[in-house]
């Protein structure tokens, strides 16, 4: 191999590594506070691009209509306790963000993004889309689950990816799509060449990354999230809702899934059932990170996407066996540097 | 009538399923035939998950290997299905000892993601692999043949794949109830149950993990054999998580949830499809959806799964346990004389980075005595007791058990020595019987292993160690509730029975560690005079506690600790009136 | 105001019943100590009054009438609870745990946060020293201590705590027992739940015997203090300080 081409090569590893990077903190994020393991994540990946491409088209994507029975059911679960009790004085909050919100976005989707309109507004209309389904995901299943074991939302998560991927084939079929992306001459650095593409992936991965860091570490906000985290009823004590935290941290990780999906639709081809190995390489991603640390997520999710990189050159067929075959002695390292803290120690 | 019904329920069972096996059409067999392969693999989840807490996303793996180890030796090499058998065991449990290396010992997620991460690669690597028909699979794997008779039709490989399942799960009962099978069930609690009592932890978690790996090879094995094709889709991480589901919904700790998991999940997808096509329109994939709709809601409003609801429904007919026969050992480790230096602690020191946590402490303890240990929080008593059981190691300084010098401190072998303890937070298994928890304590004075169980060896074993447990929860005042859950113990009542559990170890120290916190005043009462008589018996015993009245009724020395530091040891009333002793701990209040 | 108010409050685990039809009140500026032995239903009745267990019968706070919806309304309407197990983010640091305290006051001048942070380390100094350890590190006295102050971080109007003293030395314990004398003086609300019968009934205005899910006694804490049952079960053997 030249050296041209591993750099190539590196290039490429880090730009889809950087996607990872995106996936495992979104996905550090909502299990460090929901013990979670957020398998959907990838799914809204795929379907952020499934819908722009829907948008170019001019059709309604389905995922609209995702949103719109989401909203629906969200809203009923809210109510229905309500109105047995008599307590309609309770209902404003969850009728603005379970029936107006959606609404305003359902509506916008379905009369204001014709065939015509800019990228840049269509890539704004996906974004709330996509952005709006993850806390109402987190209301529907995993709210009713909030004192359950980690497996058992682990199964739910994955029961989650089934119902969407179905819905994804029902709405979008099987066909893969890619979406327009940063054009424009690449740009030399150090003598190399990057694309704008990759080089926007790059920026906007180590923008969010850096924000979601600063986040939870310095605002008493994002530091009362991780609280929910450590201690459900410790945060319940001091005002801080585990169901609330959850539904936040949905948001958050709705967010960055879009975004994600943005920036590799026009480097990957993306298929209604593409989420499930994005995410699990993000999750052995946030792994390596121990789940818990973000930038030990970041070096992971790198590793990943440089692995699968060269691993594709040297034997493509066998591209997914490397990369997470090789995956196995980081992890035993890790648990084996990962500190054991007790939380009863006296 | 309900009570015999259920206590022979596995053969009544048996026993309805062969009838119903006459009567059923093929398709219908056919469906029951895949039911009983998936619930073998859901069987050894039960095991690995249910029981010892292990979470594997690597079971279609296991299940792959077993299927294409013998498809590949019977239809491209031509041997027998019977060595295909063979291989198909010992690859998966190869693989699965290999990979348990390094998982057995992995907390929580590592161990599912390692798993998972097999799990895929297996899939990749079968399905890219030329000589295993990449992608497309395998054809031309010849039925099972028994002394010249193949097993082509549904229904003799039916009565094969039906005497595996019956096998499979009389095999998990039998192992899951005697020695070996309470050292499994104490796991989920953590391996420090298991350690103390002198059991290996990581050696029970390797075989249940290598047990559930091979159970799954034999399921892949059957299923080749069954199917007589074999392609990498079924072997998926997507099935693994289907077979955790399907352990899920069937309750995870129950062999007969296990099955009926899947049974009802296997059904349900298989009949999904037919029911819907006329609603939702014949290309649906919609089927999926409803699917996982049905998931979801089964997980919310059964979470524990429906098996423990049905025996909630039927716990008044459940079956009776057998009395059993409170007895003492035979052959009980000969007590020491009184005043015979029992353990010595020389100079013992632990740092933790830069902190002294315990500095030069020396302290000796006899038979016959109790030695109070006293001090205020962070004064180094837990590390001190951590030190002397060998949860932690020591910085140095040594421990000599009868003027023997320990090279190493081992939890372990310090309880195969005679040296037994309870914890500050009460770590029992809540949902064991308390003459269960009991018989963990005798764990090391039992040998019978995995294949004594098999075998029914160890019933002579049992009954001993049973009547033994039984004899000390008599001792201790718990008799009548033997049968209960140690979880539905107030927390007095789970402190003796610590206790209890440590004596089944047939020990000459006992290390006590708080015993009495959380204790109202009666009950204190009661816990000194238990002490009192098992110190008469010959017993040391090193008290940690809070409570100065209490320790100081029934010590028969003290031991003050502050900063790591030993401040005063002696007579209970000497030490009282110590004034430093007063000043660190008591406070002017005393 | 009254504080709080529960009348024929029943709380059960699955069908076990914890408390059955009990009543009880806490006056504003009162402590209000609820003794008795371990299992006889405590911890469930200041769980339920939090809001962090279901339960049947009245609960009122007369002084914030919509403080029952949800824990978090509770801790708006400050009012909170120092549980048992202490609770606390052990992965975090001291000082990060006490500003957490003040969680739902973000929005306020940090300026007075700070202010209430360092009433809160001069009524610990042990806290201050230790203010950037991590929780977990640290011994049990000092985490009751940090719940406490994590819980005074709120500026509560009513505060319960339950079993403030469990497991620790004796010093320990006179000192946690001298801070709430303080708050009392200060005009906090307080409902204490304790086995430590004799420090509870002198701190005590009033008091509760709770056995068996039941309140069996009640009265001002001097008379129950004088109760020959009490003296009996509950101030006998162990406790002769």
């Amino acid at each position: 191999m030249s050296f041209a081409i591993a750099v190539l090569l590196l290039q490429d590893g880090i730009t889809n590594g950087a996607i990872y990077v995106l996936l495992a903190v979104a996905l550090v994020l909502v299990f460090t506070v929901t013990r979670i393991v957020f398998i959907p994540q990838g799914d809204l990946v795929a379907f952020t691009g499934l819908t722009l491409t829907a948008f170019e088209t001019g059709t309604v994507p389905g995922t609209v209509w995702i949103l719109a029975a989401a909203a629906a059911i969200a809203l009923a679960m809210d109510l229905m306790p309500l109105i047995l009790r008599g307590r309609l004085d309770l209902a404003v909050r969850p009728l603005i963000e379970m029936g107006l919100i959606p609404g305003i976005i359902i509506a916008l989707s379905l009369f204001a993004v014709p065939r015509e309109a800019s990228l840049l507004w269509k890539m704004a209309a996906t974004l709330a889309v996509i952005t709006a389904l993850a806390p109402l995901m987190h209301r529907i299943v995993f709210q009713p689950l909030v004192s359950a074991s980690p497996l058992i939302l682990l199964i739910a998560a994955v029961a989650v990816h089934f119902g969407l991927t179905s819905l994804g084939l029902h709405f979008f079929g099987p066909e893969g799509v890619r979406t327009p992306g940063f054009t424009g001459p690449s740009i030399s650095i150090f003598g190399f060449q990057f694309t704008q593409q990759s080089l926007g992936v790059i920026a906007c991965s180590v923008l969010l990354s850096a924000g979601l860091y600063a986040f939870f570490s310095r605002a008493l906000t994002g530091k009362a999230l991780l609280a929910a985290a450590f201690n459900r009823r410790g945060a319940e004590l001091i005002g801080v809702s585990a169901v609330g935290a959850g539904r936040r941290v949905a948001l958050i990780a709705g967010l960055v899934g879009a975004i994600s999906g943005l920036l590799i639709g026009p480097t990957t081809t993306l298929y209604y059932d593409s989420g499930f190995i994005l995410g699990l390489k993000g999750l052995v991603g946030g792994i390596i990170g121990g789940l818990a640390g973000y930038p030990f997520a970041v070096a992971g999710a790198l590793l990943v996407g440089v692995v699968e990189a060269f691993a594709s050159f040297w034997a493509s067929a066998y591209r997914d066996v490397i990369v997470f075959t090789l995956i196995i002695p980081v992890l035993f390292w890790r648990s084996m540097v990962a500190p054991h803290h007790e939380e009863e120690t006296e | 009538m309900i009570r015999q019904i259920l206590a022979r329920l596995p053969l009544i069972a048996l026993a309805l399923v062969v009838l119903a096996s006459l009567v059923l059409t093929n398709y219908r067999l056919t469906l029951v035939t895949y039911v009983m392969i998936y619930a073998i693999v859901c069987i050894a989840l039960v095991l690995m998950t249910g029981v010892v807490g292990m979470v594997s996303f690597g079971q279609a793996a296991f299940v792959g290997i077993g299927a294409y180890a013998t498809a590949y030796l019977t239809a491209e090499l031509g041997l027998s299905p019977w060595l295909g058998l063979l291989v198909a065991l010992t690859a998966c449990g190869v693989a699965a000892y290999l990979i348990g290396q390094m998982t057995v010992r992995m907390s929580g997620h590592y161990l599912a993601l390692v798993t998972l991460c097999f799990c895929i690669s297996v899939y990749f690597l079968i399905g890219n692999t030329e000589v295993l028909g990449k992608f497309n699979g395998m054809t031309g794997i010849p039925p099972l043949s028994i002394a010249g008779y193949e097993m082509r039709s549904e229904r003799s490989i039916f009565y094969v794949v039906l005497s595996g399942l019956a096998l499979t799960s009389w095999w998990v009962r039998r192992i899951l109830k005697g020695r070996v099978g309470r050292g499994l069930r104490s796991l989920r609690t953590g391996g420090l149950i298991a350690e103390t009592f002198g059991v290996d932890a990581n050696a029970l978690r390797m075989m249940a993990f290598v047990s559930a790996a091979m159970l799954a090879g034999f399921s892949g094995w059957l299923y080749a054999h069954f199917q007589r094709f074999v392609n990498p889709t079924p072997f998926g991480v997507q099935m693994s998580i289907e077979y955790l589901f399907m352990v899920v919904i069937g309750g995870v700790g129950h062999i007969w949830g296990a099955i009926l998991g899947a049974g009802l999940v296997t059904v349900i997808k298989q009949e999904l499809q037919d029911v819907l096509r006329p609603f939702l329109g014949e290309t649906t994939r919609l089927d999926m959806l409803v699917f996982s709709t049905l998931m979801v809601f089964m997980l919310i409003v059964a979470r524990q799964g429906i098996w423990p609801l049905v025996v909630r429904a039927f716990a008044k007919w459940m079956p009776r346990p057998k009395p059993v026969m409170a007895i003492e050992i035979g052959n009980r480790r000969v007590m020491p004389p009184p005043q015979t230096v029992v353990l010595e602690a020389v100079a013992m020191r632990k740092t933790f980075g830069g902190l002294v946590a315990v500095d030069d402490v020396s302290f000796s303890i006899s038979a016959g005595e109790v030695l109070g240990l006293l001090g205020p929080n962070g004064a180094g008593k837990s590390t001190l007791f951590n030190l002397i059981t060998g949860v932690l190691p020591l910085s140095s300084g040594g421990i000599r058990l009868f003027a023997k010098e320990l090279s190493v401190v081992d939890v372990r072998e310090m309880c195969r020595r005679g040296v037994a303890r309870t914890f500050q937070h009460v770590k029992l298994v809540p949902d064991m019987t308390l003459i269960e928890n009991v018989a963990i304590g005798a764990a090391s004075l039992g040998q019978k292993g995995l294949l004594g169980a098999t075998f029914g060896l160890d019933r002579a074993e049992e009954q001993r160690i049973l009547g033994w447990s039984m004899h000390l929860l008599q001792r201790v005042g718990l008799a009548s509730r033997a049968w209960d859950l140690a979880g539905s113990l107030p927390l007095g009542h789970q402190r003796v029975l610590e206790i209890a559990r440590a004596l089944a170890a047939d020990p000459f120290l006992l290390l006590l560690d708080e015993p009495a916190a959380g204790l109202r005043a009666n009950e204190k009462t009661e816990l000194a005079a238990l002490l009192r008589s098992l110190r008469n018996s010959g017993l040391a015993i090193l008290l940690v506690e809070h409570d100065m009245e209490f320790v100081a009724s029934i010590a028969d020395r003290l031991m003050v600790m502050n900063f790591g530091r030993r401040i005063a040891m002696g007579h209970p009333d000497s030490v009282r009136a110590d004034p430093m002793v007063q000043d660190a701990y008591l406070g002017a209040a005393a | 105001m009254t504080m709080l108010e529960v009348d024929q409050f029943s709380v059960r685990y699955h069908s076990v019943v914890a408390l059955n039809k009990i009543s009880l009140r806490v006056e504003p500026g009162h402590v209000t100590t609820v003794i008795g032995p371990n299992g006889a239903g405590k911890t469930s009745l200041v769980n339920a009054i939090m809001g962090l267990h279901d339960y049947s019968g009245t609960l009122r706070f007369p002084f914030a009438p919509d403080a029952t919806r949800t824990t978090e309304a509770r801790v708006k309407a400050r009012i909170t609870l120092v549980p048992e197990s202490r609770d606390l983010f052990g992965q975090m640091s001291v000082v990060d745990n006490l500003r957490l305290g003040a969680y739902i006051d973000r929005y306020q001048p940090r300026n007075e946060r700070e202010g209430r942070l360092k009433e809160v380390f001069r009524l610990f100094p042990r806290l201050r020293e230790r203010q950037s350890q991590l929780a977990y590190t640290l011994s049990g006295g000092e985490r009751q201590m940090l719940a406490l102050g994590r819980a005074l971080l709120l500026r509560p109007y009513l505060l319960m705590l339950d079993e403030p003293s469990l497991g620790l030395a004796p010093l320990i314990v006179a000192e946690i027992f001298r801070i709430i004398q303080t708050l009392k003086d200060d005009g906090v609300s307080i409902l204490l739940i304790e086995q430590n019968a004799r420090a509870a009934l002198k701190v005590a205005d009033y008091a509760y015997v709770l056995e068996n899910g039941t309140v069996t006694l009640e009265g001002k804490a001097s008379d129950v203090a004088n109760n020959p049952r009490v003296l009996d079960s509950y101030l006998g053997l162990g406790h002769k300080g």
